[in-house]
């Protein structure tokens, strides 16, 4: 017997493998593949609606809007200042209209994320089943190579927002999810029974204890979902998504030094802007059982 | 509420055992297997056995027992908050431990409120929301009017819109005894509400539940490891040990007539003259002699008795219960039920 060569199955029969399942899903893909894009056609409406409001409306409207929201979350008037400034340096170097396209794709993802993240987290919480379920899951969709799952995605929707969109949100929702479940894991089991004395039902239970004392643990997940998807921008933009990745992903074919960094480093700013700003947030949402004496 | 519409609890041979197969052991402890045993052979724990309790309404029940006793094991099971292994918690013809769980959670929404060791107050709640919990999870509209009147009643006004954290914890605890009194249920479970507290916040913590008490006529149950607590509150008193209900009574008989060995080294410690009662010592009075001048109360405590008798320089009293000649009381007699008959014994 070989002991050198490992016993593998014969070329042939891994090709007739191979193709089997190709042609499975090709065939899938043509017969449902209109149907999949008509299901998600909202989704790239939405996605354009938000990118030409934020494009075409007069730049200083866009500027104060946002000014105001990061104020509004984080009422920190250093936060506020520092963005509008971030935002000014980076239209001054002719990367406003791309900045606002990942503003718009960030901003579409993380809603994503967070509509399906929260209740898949809670559900994971309240069932040992599910947890056991779903985290295989999520390990795989965190360390299965992005560019894996882009080609199925892309086989059935083609080039464009959406597959971005979902390429992004499988890669970005994990975070929230996990910490939607922690959270909610670790409220203190005394109070939950206190509420368990005076009669919750499950549902009382979820919106009066365990959803706001597992809040700030939340609000950590959804920081992450927003970095995590900042982070793929690049990665989607081979997809054809528009936005700063696409003349970084230019910039590395063609070895445009500057061009680069400086598109780089308007991903940094957007990434700081929104850390600080949800951090600020998750920590005012805190302050309520943090109060002094 | 009225006197009529209340219920005793009655606890039924109540058996819980904790481990998988539970139920599998319930026979084989029935019929005499040990906690031991039961832990060594089939690494199940024997939490309660053969407890049988009739908890009366409108009164406060001490379940006394050191920490693994199963006290708070056994309060559990009277809102349904742990289901039993085997055997019954009636309240008005009705069994908790077979409701479903939307009759459970009726009962304990109507039927009773609770207070906890560590106050399990809600920590992004105000103390006026915390009060207005219960309140709220019923959809009752005057909540938080309700809320505002409780915690006036346990003397926190003004504190209304602190946070918990915010508070000590005698004041914690009033908020968690607040939550509870506003439910406006018979039945009020104190799950040693009162042991994570100073001893003199404690005793000022007993004397605003008596004082409610006097008043509300609430069915109380009251969990303590401290026999003192226990003397001081408990109209009833019942000692658990492992599981097993030692003695039942109320806190004269159980000072004065322990059940056995176990009881009577936990009370050797009580002061035993701020529990004994004139009336449990005093004597017959002999036919044609003549009554002392001075009286006391059938029902006076005797340090207090024996206060009264020295500050008068009398060495003997008529125990009167109103009109009623009850006995004679002296001095000596009153020392004697005063000293601990095992320390007295030892001495000679």
């Amino acid at each position: 017997m070989d002991l050198i060569r490992f016993p593998e199955m014969s070329r042939g029969s891994l090709r007739a493998m191979r193709q089997t399942i190709d042609s499975g899903f090709r065939d899938f893909t043509r017969a449902w593949g209109d149907t999949l894009e008509a299901i998600f056609a909202p989704l790239q409406d939405l996605l354009t609606l938000i990118e030409n409001l934020l494009i075409r409306s007069p730049w200083i409207l866009v500027l104060a809007v946002l000014a105001a929201a990061i104020w509004l979350a984080s009422r920190s008037w250093k936060i506020a200042l520092g963005s509008v400034l971030a935002l000014l340096v980076v239209g001054y170097f002719g990367m406003w209209e791309d900045t606002m396209r990942t503003i718009a794709m960030v901003a579409v993802c993380t809603l994503i994320a967070v509509v399906l993240g929260i209740p898949i987290g809670i559900l994971m919480a309240q069932s040992n089943r599910m947890n056991a379920l779903v985290t295989p899951i999520l390990d795989m969709m965190q360390t299965m190579p992005s560019f894996v799952y882009l080609i199925p995605v892309v086989m059935i929707f083609g080039l464009g927002k959406v597959p971005g969109v979902i390429a992004v949100v499988i890669y970005a929702i994990p975070p929230v999810i996990r910490l939607t479940n922690l959270g909610i894991r670790q409220v203190a089991p005394d109070v939950l029974e206190a509420a368990e004395a005076f009669g919750s039902s499950s549902w009382q239970k979820l919106r009066d204890v365990q959803l706001p004392l597992a809040l700030p643990t939340i609000m950590a997940g959804v920081n992450q979902t927003i970095m995590m998807s900042l982070a793929m921008v690049v990665v989607a933009s081979m997809i054809g998504v528009r936005g700063l990745g696409q003349p970084v992903l230019q910039a590395i074919n063609q070895q445009y030094f500057t061009m680069g960094v400086m598109n780089g480093l308007a991903i940094v700013a957007i990434a700081i802007i929104m850390d600080r700003t949800t951090q600020a947030y998750g920590k005012r949402l805190q302050k309520h059982t943090e109060a002094g004496k | 509420m009225t006197e009529a519409g209340m219920h005793d609890i009655e606890i039924r041979d109540l058996y819980k055992i904790f481990g998988p197969e539970a139920g599998r052991h319930v026979e084989a402890v029935k019929a005499g297997l040990t906690k031991a045993e039961l832990n060594d052979r089939h690494n199940h724990v024997l939490g309660l056995q053969d407890i049988n309790l009739t908890i009366p309404h409108g009164r406060i029940t001490v379940i006394m027992g050191l920490s693994g006793s199963g006290k708070s094991t056994l309060i559990r099971h009277i809102n349904g908050l742990i289901r039993p292994t085997a055997g019954q918690v009636l309240y008005d013809g009705q069994d908790v431990v077979t409701m479903t769980p939307a009759q459970l959670r009726d009962f304990r929404r109507q039927k009773t409120a609770m207070v906890f060791q560590k106050f399990a107050l809600l920590p992004h709640r105000t103390v006026l929301r915390n009060v207005a919990y219960g309140l709220d999870i019923r959809g009752i509209a005057e909540a938080e009017e309700r809320a505002r009147h409780w915690i006036g009643r346990v003397g926190l006004q003004g504190y209304e819109e602190y946070y918990p954290r915010q508070l000590s914890g005698g004041m914690q605890q009033r908020v968690g005894l607040a939550r509870a009194l506003a439910n406006d249920a018979e039945i009020l479970l104190m799950d040693e509400a009162f042991s994570a507290l100073d001893p003199l916040i404690r005793m000022d913590m007993q004397s605003i539940l008596l004082e409610l008490q006097q008043e509300l006529r609430k069915t109380i149950i009251f969990i303590t490891h401290d026999l003192d607590e226990a003397l001081r509150l408990g109209d009833k008193i019942a000692i658990l040990r492992d599981g097993a209900m030692e003695q039942v009574g109320d806190g004269q008989e159980i000072v004065l007539r322990p059940a056995n060995a176990y009881i009577a080294e936990f009370v050797r410690e009580v002061n035993r003259g701020r529990i004994i009662e004139a009336r449990t010592i005093a004597a017959p009075a002999a036919d044609g002699r003549a009554l002392p001048g001075f009286a006391v109360k059938a029902r006076s405590r005797l340090d207090l008795v024996a206060r009264r008798m020295t500050k008068a320089g009398v060495s003997e009293a008529q125990v009167r219960d109103g009109d009623r000649l009850v006995g004679i009381i002296d001095l000596p007699s009153i020392l004697e039920a005063m000293v601990n008959p095992a320390d007295a014994a030892n001495d000679d």
